[in-house]
Protein backbone atom coordinates (compact mmCIF):
# COMPACT_ATOMS: atom_id res chain seq x y z
CA UNK A 1 0.00 0.00 0.00
CA UNK A 2 1.33 3.52 -1.02
CA UNK A 3 2.70 5.37 2.07
CA UNK A 4 1.29 9.04 2.24
CA UNK A 5 5.02 10.11 1.14
CA UNK A 6 4.56 8.56 -2.03
CA UNK A 7 1.05 10.09 -2.93
CA UNK A 8 0.45 13.09 -4.71
CA UNK A 9 -2.76 15.24 -3.31
CA UNK A 10 -5.51 17.36 -5.20
CA UNK A 11 -6.87 20.58 -3.10
CA UNK A 12 -9.95 18.72 -2.82
CA UNK A 13 -8.28 15.86 -0.61
CA UNK A 14 -7.52 12.97 -3.09
CA UNK A 15 -4.48 11.17 -3.23
CA UNK A 16 -2.93 9.56 -6.59
CA UNK A 17 -0.24 6.89 -6.09
CA UNK A 18 1.25 6.11 -9.63
CA UNK A 19 1.92 2.46 -10.15
CA UNK A 20 3.78 1.97 -13.77
CA UNK A 21 1.29 3.53 -16.27
CA UNK A 22 -1.64 2.88 -13.59
CA UNK A 23 -2.43 5.48 -10.71
CA UNK A 24 -4.43 3.78 -7.25
CA UNK A 25 -6.64 6.89 -6.05
CA UNK A 26 -8.45 7.35 -3.06
CA UNK A 27 -9.05 9.90 -0.39
CA UNK A 28 -6.32 11.48 2.26
CA UNK A 29 -7.15 11.04 5.95
CA UNK A 30 -7.63 14.34 6.69
CA UNK A 31 -10.65 13.71 4.16
CA UNK A 32 -12.01 10.79 5.73
CA UNK A 33 -11.92 12.50 9.11
CA UNK A 34 -13.69 15.42 7.70
CA UNK A 35 -16.74 13.31 5.96
CA UNK A 36 -16.79 11.16 9.11
CA UNK A 37 -18.99 8.13 8.59
CA UNK A 38 -18.95 7.17 4.75
CA UNK A 39 -22.30 4.96 4.11
CA UNK A 40 -21.86 5.21 0.24
CA UNK A 41 -19.67 5.19 -2.45
CA UNK A 42 -20.81 5.61 -5.96
CA UNK A 43 -17.96 4.32 -8.33
CA UNK A 44 -17.32 5.28 -12.20
CA UNK A 45 -17.82 2.45 -14.61
CA UNK A 46 -15.20 0.82 -15.53
CA UNK A 47 -13.52 1.90 -19.13
CA UNK A 48 -14.78 5.58 -18.39
CA UNK A 49 -12.50 7.83 -20.33
CA UNK A 50 -11.89 10.74 -17.89
CA UNK A 51 -10.21 14.35 -17.36
CA UNK A 52 -8.37 15.60 -15.13
CA UNK A 53 -9.95 17.36 -12.29
CA UNK A 54 -13.47 15.80 -13.50
CA UNK A 55 -16.08 14.31 -10.65
CA UNK A 56 -16.01 10.68 -11.17
CA UNK A 57 -17.33 9.46 -7.89
CA UNK A 58 -19.06 10.99 -4.47
CA UNK A 59 -18.49 9.57 -1.69
CA UNK A 60 -21.82 10.03 1.12
CA UNK A 61 -21.56 10.06 4.66
CA UNK A 62 -24.99 10.62 6.76
CA UNK A 63 -24.93 14.14 6.35
CA UNK A 64 -23.53 15.06 2.81
CA UNK A 65 -22.39 13.93 -0.82
CA UNK A 66 -18.66 14.83 -1.80
CA UNK A 67 -17.62 14.82 -4.99
CA UNK A 68 -14.45 12.80 -6.02
CA UNK A 69 -12.24 14.19 -8.79
CA UNK A 70 -9.97 12.56 -11.55
CA UNK A 71 -6.08 13.76 -9.93
CA UNK A 72 -4.98 12.70 -14.00
CA UNK A 73 -6.52 12.02 -17.18
CA UNK A 74 -6.85 8.85 -18.54
CA UNK A 75 -9.35 5.66 -18.33
CA UNK A 76 -11.13 4.15 -15.22
CA UNK A 77 -9.63 0.36 -15.19
CA UNK A 78 -10.85 -0.80 -11.79
CA UNK A 79 -12.99 0.02 -9.11
CA UNK A 80 -12.56 -1.18 -5.53
CA UNK A 81 -15.55 -4.04 -5.02
CA UNK A 82 -14.35 -4.17 -1.04
CA UNK A 83 -15.48 -0.41 -0.52
CA UNK A 84 -18.88 -0.47 -2.68
CA UNK A 85 -19.47 -4.19 0.24
CA UNK A 86 -18.80 -2.06 2.89
CA UNK A 87 -17.85 1.72 2.46
CA UNK A 88 -16.69 2.20 6.32
CA UNK A 89 -13.40 0.92 5.10
CA UNK A 90 -12.69 4.49 3.33
CA UNK A 91 -12.98 5.70 7.02
CA UNK A 92 -10.77 2.61 8.66
CA UNK A 93 -7.78 2.87 5.39
CA UNK A 94 -8.03 5.39 3.15
CA UNK A 95 -4.65 4.67 2.10
CA UNK A 96 -4.67 1.28 1.92
CA UNK A 97 -7.43 -1.27 1.60
CA UNK A 98 -10.07 1.86 1.09
CA UNK A 99 -8.93 3.17 -2.08
CA UNK A 100 -11.63 3.52 -4.80
CA UNK A 101 -10.21 3.39 -8.12
CA UNK A 102 -7.72 3.02 -10.68
CA UNK A 103 -6.92 4.47 -13.78
CA UNK A 104 -4.67 3.98 -16.36
CA UNK A 105 -2.83 7.24 -17.38
CA UNK A 106 -0.05 7.97 -19.87
CA UNK A 107 -0.18 11.48 -19.22
CA UNK A 108 1.68 11.02 -15.56
CA UNK A 109 2.87 14.51 -16.15
CA UNK A 110 -0.20 15.89 -14.96
CA UNK A 111 0.72 14.37 -11.19
CA UNK A 112 3.89 17.09 -10.90
CA UNK A 113 1.41 19.84 -11.09
CA UNK A 114 -0.07 17.96 -7.87
CA UNK A 115 1.18 18.86 -3.94
CA UNK A 116 3.46 16.29 -2.46
CA UNK A 117 2.72 14.82 1.39
CA UNK A 118 4.70 17.71 2.48
CA UNK A 119 3.48 20.91 0.72
CA UNK A 120 -0.76 19.12 1.23
CA UNK A 121 0.43 18.96 5.05
CA UNK A 122 0.40 22.87 4.55
CA UNK A 123 -2.29 22.84 2.65
CA UNK A 124 -4.59 21.41 5.30
CA UNK A 125 -3.02 23.90 7.75
CA UNK A 126 -4.52 26.75 5.67
CA UNK A 127 -8.00 25.15 5.40
CA UNK A 128 -8.25 24.90 9.43
CA UNK A 129 -9.65 27.97 11.21
CA UNK B 1 -15.58 26.55 9.18
CA UNK B 2 -15.19 29.85 9.77
CA UNK B 3 -15.34 30.87 13.55
CA UNK B 4 -16.17 34.47 12.78
CA UNK B 5 -19.19 33.71 11.67
CA UNK B 6 -20.10 32.16 14.90
CA UNK B 7 -20.11 35.74 17.04
CA UNK B 8 -23.65 35.80 15.85
CA UNK B 9 -25.18 32.82 16.65
CA UNK B 10 -26.85 32.55 19.67
CA UNK B 11 -25.03 29.93 22.22
CA UNK B 12 -27.14 27.67 24.70
CA UNK B 13 -25.72 27.50 28.30
CA UNK B 14 -24.24 24.01 27.24
CA UNK B 15 -22.07 25.59 24.54
CA UNK B 16 -19.09 25.49 26.22
CA UNK B 17 -19.31 22.26 28.07
CA UNK B 18 -20.44 20.89 24.41
CA UNK B 19 -17.64 22.37 22.90
CA UNK B 20 -14.66 20.91 25.45
CA UNK B 21 -16.05 17.64 24.23
CA UNK B 22 -15.28 18.03 20.72
CA UNK B 23 -18.75 18.93 19.21
CA UNK B 24 -18.66 19.85 15.57
CA UNK B 25 -20.66 22.62 15.52
CA UNK B 26 -23.47 23.87 13.16
CA UNK B 27 -25.74 27.26 12.44
CA UNK B 28 -28.97 25.87 12.85
CA UNK B 29 -31.56 28.77 12.89
CA UNK B 30 -29.23 30.75 13.85
CA UNK B 31 -28.21 29.08 17.39
CA UNK B 32 -24.76 27.17 17.14
CA UNK B 33 -25.32 23.62 17.62
CA UNK B 34 -23.79 20.31 17.99
CA UNK B 35 -24.00 18.75 14.85
CA UNK B 36 -22.23 15.37 15.51
CA UNK B 37 -19.34 14.78 18.38
CA UNK B 38 -17.24 11.99 16.67
CA UNK B 39 -19.54 9.59 14.97
CA UNK B 40 -22.95 10.16 13.82
CA UNK B 41 -23.91 6.36 13.30
CA UNK B 42 -22.01 5.80 16.69
CA UNK B 43 -24.51 8.41 18.94
CA UNK B 44 -27.81 7.28 16.45
CA UNK B 45 -27.13 3.31 17.63
CA UNK B 46 -26.02 4.75 21.05
CA UNK B 47 -29.76 6.20 21.33
CA UNK B 48 -31.09 2.84 19.87
CA UNK B 49 -29.18 0.18 22.21
CA UNK B 50 -28.63 2.31 25.30
CA UNK B 51 -28.47 6.09 25.69
CA UNK B 52 -28.04 9.75 24.04
CA UNK B 53 -28.23 13.02 25.68
CA UNK B 54 -29.04 15.76 23.41
CA UNK B 55 -28.72 19.61 24.16
CA UNK B 56 -32.51 20.95 22.87
CA UNK B 57 -32.25 24.39 24.62
CA UNK B 58 -32.69 25.98 21.12
CA UNK B 59 -36.42 25.19 21.35
CA UNK B 60 -39.30 27.45 22.49
CA UNK B 61 -40.45 27.84 25.37
CA UNK B 62 -43.65 29.23 26.68
CA UNK B 63 -46.00 29.54 29.71
CA UNK B 64 -49.49 29.83 29.01
CA UNK B 65 -51.53 31.11 32.10
CA UNK B 66 -54.81 32.22 33.96
CA UNK B 67 -58.64 31.45 33.49
CA UNK B 68 -57.87 31.86 29.59
CA UNK B 69 -55.54 29.67 29.36
CA UNK B 70 -57.56 26.18 28.40
CA UNK B 71 -59.93 28.37 26.31
CA UNK B 72 -57.02 30.17 24.01
CA UNK B 73 -54.87 26.52 23.86
CA UNK B 74 -58.33 25.11 22.67
CA UNK B 75 -59.08 27.62 20.14
CA UNK B 76 -55.68 27.04 18.39
CA UNK B 77 -54.74 23.62 18.40
CA UNK B 78 -55.93 20.82 16.29
CA UNK B 79 -55.14 18.05 19.07
CA UNK B 80 -58.19 18.20 22.21
CA UNK B 81 -56.07 20.28 25.43
CA UNK B 82 -59.45 19.86 27.24
CA UNK B 83 -58.60 16.04 27.57
CA UNK B 84 -55.63 16.62 29.68
CA UNK B 85 -55.38 15.88 33.31
CA UNK B 86 -52.87 17.47 35.28
CA UNK B 87 -49.02 16.26 34.52
CA UNK B 88 -50.08 15.11 31.11
CA UNK B 89 -48.84 16.48 27.52
CA UNK B 90 -49.76 16.07 23.75
CA UNK B 91 -48.50 16.53 20.56
CA UNK B 92 -50.57 18.87 19.16
CA UNK B 93 -50.50 21.30 15.52
CA UNK B 94 -51.68 25.02 15.58
CA UNK B 95 -53.43 25.58 12.03
CA UNK B 96 -54.62 28.61 10.21
CA UNK B 97 -57.55 29.56 9.26
CA UNK B 98 -56.99 26.84 6.19
CA UNK B 99 -55.93 23.98 8.14
CA UNK B 100 -52.34 24.68 7.71
CA UNK B 101 -49.35 24.21 9.75
CA UNK B 102 -48.40 27.04 11.86
CA UNK B 103 -46.37 24.85 13.98
CA UNK B 104 -45.82 21.47 15.59
CA UNK B 105 -45.70 21.45 19.84
CA UNK B 106 -46.39 19.69 22.73
CA UNK B 107 -48.20 21.36 25.26
CA UNK B 108 -48.56 20.12 28.86
CA UNK B 109 -51.15 20.55 31.52
CA UNK B 110 -48.99 21.30 34.74
CA UNK B 111 -51.49 22.23 37.38
CA UNK B 112 -54.69 24.31 37.26
CA UNK B 113 -54.93 27.40 34.97
CA UNK B 114 -50.80 26.61 33.94
CA UNK B 115 -49.97 25.22 31.04
CA UNK B 116 -46.69 24.87 28.87
CA UNK B 117 -45.89 24.37 25.37
CA UNK B 118 -42.80 23.00 23.51
CA UNK B 119 -42.38 25.15 19.97
CA UNK B 120 -39.63 24.86 16.88
CA UNK B 121 -36.66 27.11 17.70
CA UNK B 122 -37.62 28.49 14.15
CA UNK B 123 -40.77 28.96 14.76
CA UNK B 124 -41.00 31.18 18.06
CA UNK B 125 -41.38 34.66 16.75
CA UNK B 126 -44.07 33.47 14.80
CA UNK B 127 -46.06 31.51 17.41
CA UNK B 128 -45.84 33.93 19.63
CA UNK B 129 -47.42 36.44 17.34
CA UNK B 130 -50.36 33.72 16.26
CA UNK B 131 -50.75 33.50 19.87
CA UNK B 132 -50.98 36.53 21.07
CA UNK B 133 -53.10 37.69 17.90
CA UNK B 134 -55.91 35.17 19.22
CA UNK B 135 -55.69 35.92 23.11
CA UNK B 136 -59.54 37.16 23.21
CA UNK B 137 -58.84 35.27 26.59
CA UNK B 138 -56.66 37.44 28.68
CA UNK B 139 -54.40 34.37 29.06
CA UNK B 140 -50.56 35.49 30.26
CA UNK B 141 -48.06 34.10 27.57
CA UNK B 142 -44.77 34.04 29.42
CA UNK B 143 -41.17 32.72 27.06
CA UNK B 144 -39.09 30.81 29.22
CA UNK B 145 -36.78 30.32 26.27
CA UNK B 146 -34.40 32.70 27.29
CA UNK B 147 -34.00 31.94 30.89
CA UNK B 148 -34.09 28.10 30.77
CA UNK B 149 -32.33 25.25 29.40
CA UNK B 150 -33.59 21.88 27.74
CA UNK B 151 -31.97 18.73 28.07
CA UNK B 152 -32.82 15.61 25.87
CA UNK B 153 -31.98 11.73 27.27
CA UNK B 154 -32.98 9.27 24.81
CA UNK B 155 -32.76 5.83 24.99
CA UNK B 156 -33.76 2.53 26.62
CA UNK B 157 -31.61 3.02 29.44
CA UNK B 158 -32.23 6.45 29.85
CA UNK B 159 -35.18 5.63 32.80
CA UNK B 160 -32.22 3.87 34.27
CA UNK B 161 -29.65 6.84 34.05
CA UNK B 162 -31.95 9.56 35.56
CA UNK B 163 -32.92 6.56 38.20
CA UNK B 164 -29.17 7.03 38.75
CA UNK B 165 -29.55 10.24 39.59
CA UNK B 166 -32.48 9.77 41.88
CA UNK B 167 -34.97 10.66 40.01
CA UNK B 168 -37.23 7.89 41.30
CA UNK B 169 -39.88 9.14 38.93
CA UNK B 170 -38.35 7.60 35.96
CA UNK B 171 -39.40 4.20 37.06
CA UNK B 172 -43.32 5.44 36.82
CA UNK B 173 -44.02 8.29 34.86
CA UNK B 174 -45.84 7.54 31.72
CA UNK B 175 -45.23 8.54 28.35
CA UNK B 176 -46.29 11.94 27.58
CA UNK B 177 -46.50 12.47 31.58
CA UNK B 178 -44.65 15.47 33.11
CA UNK B 179 -43.76 16.37 36.68
CA UNK B 180 -42.47 19.54 38.61
CA UNK B 181 -39.19 17.91 40.39
CA UNK B 182 -35.95 18.36 41.53
CA UNK B 183 -33.08 16.68 39.72
CA UNK B 184 -29.47 17.37 41.58
CA UNK B 185 -30.47 19.68 43.77
CA UNK B 186 -31.99 21.84 41.06
CA UNK B 187 -35.69 22.59 40.08
CA UNK B 188 -36.45 20.56 36.75
CA UNK B 189 -39.86 20.15 34.87
CA UNK B 190 -39.48 16.15 33.00
CA UNK B 191 -41.80 14.79 30.74
CA UNK B 192 -41.31 11.06 29.24
CA UNK B 193 -41.24 12.51 25.72
CA UNK B 194 -38.73 12.69 22.82
CA UNK B 195 -37.88 12.93 19.00
CA UNK B 196 -36.01 9.80 18.53
CA UNK B 197 -38.71 6.73 18.43
CA UNK B 198 -37.25 5.86 21.69
CA UNK B 199 -38.04 5.86 25.54
CA UNK B 200 -37.04 8.46 26.75
CA UNK B 201 -36.92 12.39 28.82
CA UNK B 202 -36.71 16.17 28.55
CA UNK B 203 -35.67 18.09 31.05
CA UNK B 204 -35.93 22.26 31.21
CA UNK B 205 -33.92 23.68 34.08
CA UNK B 206 -32.97 27.06 34.78
CA UNK B 207 -29.92 28.31 32.77
CA UNK B 208 -27.48 28.03 35.97
CA UNK B 209 -28.69 24.93 37.02
CA UNK B 210 -27.79 23.21 32.69
CA UNK B 211 -24.06 22.76 33.51
CA UNK B 212 -24.76 20.48 36.58
CA UNK B 213 -27.38 18.74 35.38
CA UNK B 214 -25.61 18.05 31.82
CA UNK B 215 -22.45 17.03 34.05
CA UNK B 216 -24.09 14.81 36.33
CA UNK B 217 -25.80 13.00 32.99
CA UNK B 218 -22.37 12.92 31.44
CA UNK B 219 -21.38 11.21 34.93
CA UNK B 220 -23.63 7.96 33.76
CA UNK B 221 -21.48 7.82 30.73
CA UNK B 222 -24.33 8.24 27.81
CA UNK B 223 -23.33 9.34 24.40
CA UNK B 224 -23.46 13.19 23.64
CA UNK B 225 -25.23 13.58 20.07
CA UNK B 226 -25.91 16.25 17.91
CA UNK B 227 -28.73 17.77 15.35
CA UNK B 228 -27.40 14.94 12.93
CA UNK B 229 -28.46 12.07 14.89
CA UNK B 230 -31.58 13.68 16.03
CA UNK B 231 -32.77 13.94 12.83
CA UNK B 232 -31.70 10.07 11.62
CA UNK B 233 -33.68 9.45 14.41
CA UNK B 234 -36.51 11.31 13.98
CA UNK B 235 -36.81 10.32 9.77
CA UNK B 236 -36.70 6.50 11.03
CA UNK B 237 -39.41 7.04 13.73
CA UNK B 238 -41.71 8.38 11.50
CA UNK B 239 -41.77 12.13 13.38
CA UNK B 240 -42.07 15.25 10.91
CA UNK B 241 -39.78 18.08 11.26
CA UNK B 242 -41.03 21.52 10.73
CA UNK B 243 -40.06 23.45 7.97
CA UNK B 244 -38.93 20.37 5.70
CA UNK B 245 -41.94 17.82 5.97
CA UNK B 246 -44.76 20.76 7.61
CA UNK B 247 -45.13 24.11 6.52
CA UNK B 248 -48.10 26.73 6.66
CA UNK B 249 -49.45 25.43 3.45
CA UNK B 250 -49.76 21.75 4.43
CA UNK B 251 -52.63 20.46 6.41
CA UNK B 252 -52.46 17.92 9.46
CA UNK B 253 -54.54 14.97 7.24
CA UNK B 254 -52.36 15.80 4.41
CA UNK B 255 -49.14 15.77 7.20
CA UNK B 256 -50.47 12.26 8.24
CA UNK B 257 -51.81 13.58 11.62
CA UNK B 258 -55.14 12.81 11.29
CA UNK B 259 -55.13 10.93 14.29
CA UNK B 260 -54.33 13.99 16.59
CA UNK B 261 -57.34 16.22 15.35
CA UNK B 262 -59.29 15.74 18.27
CA UNK B 263 -60.64 18.74 19.39
CA UNK B 264 -64.30 18.58 19.47
CA UNK B 265 -64.77 22.42 19.78
CA UNK B 266 -64.38 25.27 17.41
CA UNK B 267 -60.72 25.33 16.80
CA UNK B 268 -58.99 27.22 13.93
CA UNK B 269 -58.57 25.33 10.82
CA UNK B 270 -61.77 22.83 11.85
CA UNK B 271 -63.33 23.70 9.25
CA UNK B 272 -61.07 23.58 6.20
CA UNK B 273 -60.16 19.74 7.45
CA UNK B 274 -63.64 18.99 7.65
CA UNK B 275 -64.04 20.09 4.04
CA UNK B 276 -60.81 18.58 3.04
CA UNK B 277 -61.66 14.99 4.71
CA UNK B 278 -63.96 14.42 1.84
CA UNK B 279 -61.04 14.83 -1.01
CA UNK B 280 -57.63 14.51 0.42
CA UNK B 281 -55.96 14.71 -2.93
CA UNK B 282 -51.96 14.21 -1.26
CA UNK B 283 -50.99 13.09 1.58
CA UNK B 284 -47.30 12.29 2.92
CA UNK B 285 -45.92 9.16 2.39
CA UNK B 286 -42.02 7.41 3.60
CA UNK B 287 -40.28 6.06 0.84
CA UNK B 288 -37.67 3.60 0.95
CA UNK B 289 -34.78 2.76 -1.64
CA UNK B 290 -34.54 -0.93 -2.63
CA UNK B 291 -31.02 -0.53 -4.21
CA UNK B 292 -27.68 1.64 -3.02
CA UNK B 293 -27.58 5.26 -3.09
CA UNK B 294 -28.06 8.32 -0.69
CA UNK B 295 -31.54 9.92 -0.77
CA UNK B 296 -31.62 13.62 -0.29
CA UNK B 297 -33.74 16.30 0.50
CA UNK B 298 -35.17 17.91 -2.81
CA UNK B 299 -34.60 14.80 -4.69
CA UNK B 300 -37.66 13.89 -7.26
CA UNK B 301 -40.01 10.84 -6.78
CA UNK B 302 -41.22 8.83 -10.32
CA UNK B 303 -43.85 6.76 -10.33
CA UNK B 304 -42.80 5.65 -13.92
CA UNK B 305 -41.32 8.33 -16.39
CA UNK B 306 -43.75 10.92 -14.49
CA UNK B 307 -42.59 13.02 -11.31
CA UNK B 308 -45.50 12.81 -8.21
CA UNK B 309 -43.40 14.08 -5.72
CA UNK B 310 -40.09 15.52 -3.84
CA UNK B 311 -38.51 14.34 -0.79
CA UNK B 312 -39.03 16.51 1.92
CA UNK B 313 -36.76 14.69 3.90
CA UNK B 314 -34.47 11.82 3.32
CA UNK B 315 -31.20 10.46 4.46
CA UNK B 316 -29.42 7.51 4.48
CA UNK B 317 -31.03 5.32 7.81
CA UNK B 318 -28.53 3.82 9.94
CA UNK B 319 -30.75 1.31 11.39
CA UNK B 320 -32.24 -0.42 8.12
CA UNK B 321 -29.19 0.12 6.51
CA UNK B 322 -30.53 1.83 3.22
CA UNK B 323 -31.85 4.95 1.96
CA UNK B 324 -35.78 6.34 3.11
CA UNK B 325 -37.61 9.94 3.13
CA UNK B 326 -40.55 11.10 3.35
CA UNK B 327 -42.38 12.90 0.20
CA UNK B 328 -45.97 14.05 -0.34
CA UNK B 329 -47.46 12.27 -3.43
CA UNK B 330 -51.37 12.12 -4.63
CA UNK B 331 -52.92 9.71 -2.70
CA UNK B 332 -53.61 7.24 -5.30
CA UNK B 333 -50.49 5.69 -4.54
CA UNK B 334 -50.65 2.76 -2.55
CA UNK B 335 -48.15 1.75 0.40
CA UNK B 336 -45.94 -1.04 -1.83
CA UNK B 337 -45.99 0.19 -4.95
CA UNK B 338 -42.93 0.44 -6.77
CA UNK B 339 -41.27 4.16 -7.47
CA UNK B 340 -37.97 5.29 -8.06
CA UNK B 341 -36.24 8.37 -6.38
CA UNK B 342 -33.53 10.60 -8.42
CA UNK B 343 -30.18 10.93 -6.86
CA UNK B 344 -27.46 12.44 -8.56
CA UNK B 345 -29.45 11.85 -11.80
CA UNK B 346 -29.80 8.59 -11.43
CA UNK B 347 -33.46 6.73 -10.87
CA UNK B 348 -32.97 4.54 -7.89
CA UNK B 349 -35.80 1.92 -7.14
CA UNK B 350 -38.11 2.81 -4.43
CA UNK B 351 -40.89 1.55 -2.45
CA UNK B 352 -44.07 3.82 -0.65
CA UNK B 353 -43.50 2.70 2.51
CA UNK B 354 -45.48 3.64 5.55
CA UNK B 355 -44.26 7.28 7.08
CA UNK B 356 -42.83 5.27 10.25
CA UNK B 357 -39.94 3.13 9.39
CA UNK B 358 -39.32 2.06 13.07
CA UNK B 359 -40.84 1.14 15.87
CA UNK B 360 -38.72 0.69 19.00
CA UNK B 361 -37.04 -2.47 17.69
CA UNK B 362 -38.96 -3.21 15.24
CA UNK B 363 -38.34 -1.71 11.85
CA UNK B 364 -42.08 -1.02 9.60
CA UNK B 365 -40.16 -1.52 6.46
Amino acid sequence: MPKNEECRYMKSHEWAYLDGNEAAVGISDHAQKEITDIVFVEMPKVGRKVSAGEAVATVESVKAAFDIYAPLSGEICAVNPEVAKDPSIVNKEPHGQGWLFRLKSSRKEELDSLMDWKQYQEFIKTQKH
Amino acid sequence: MQTETFSLLKKTPLNQAQKGMFAKMVDFHGWELPLYFESILKEHEAVRTHCGVFDVSHMGRLKIEGPGALPLLQKINANDISSLKPGQALYSHMLNEKGGIIDDLIVSYLSPNHYYAVVNASRLDADKAWIAQNNSYDALIIDESPQTAMIAVQGPKAEDILYALEFKEAKTLPRFGIIQTKLLNCKALISRTGYTGEDGFEIIVHNEDAEVIWEGLMSESPMPCGLAARDTLRLEAGLLLYGQDMNEDITSLEAGCAWLVKNPDDFIGKDSLLKQKQELKRRLYGIKLLDKGVPRHGNKVFLGEEQIGTLTSATFSPTLETGIGLAYLPTYVKVGDNLSVSVHGRKIAAKANLTQFYNRGKSHA
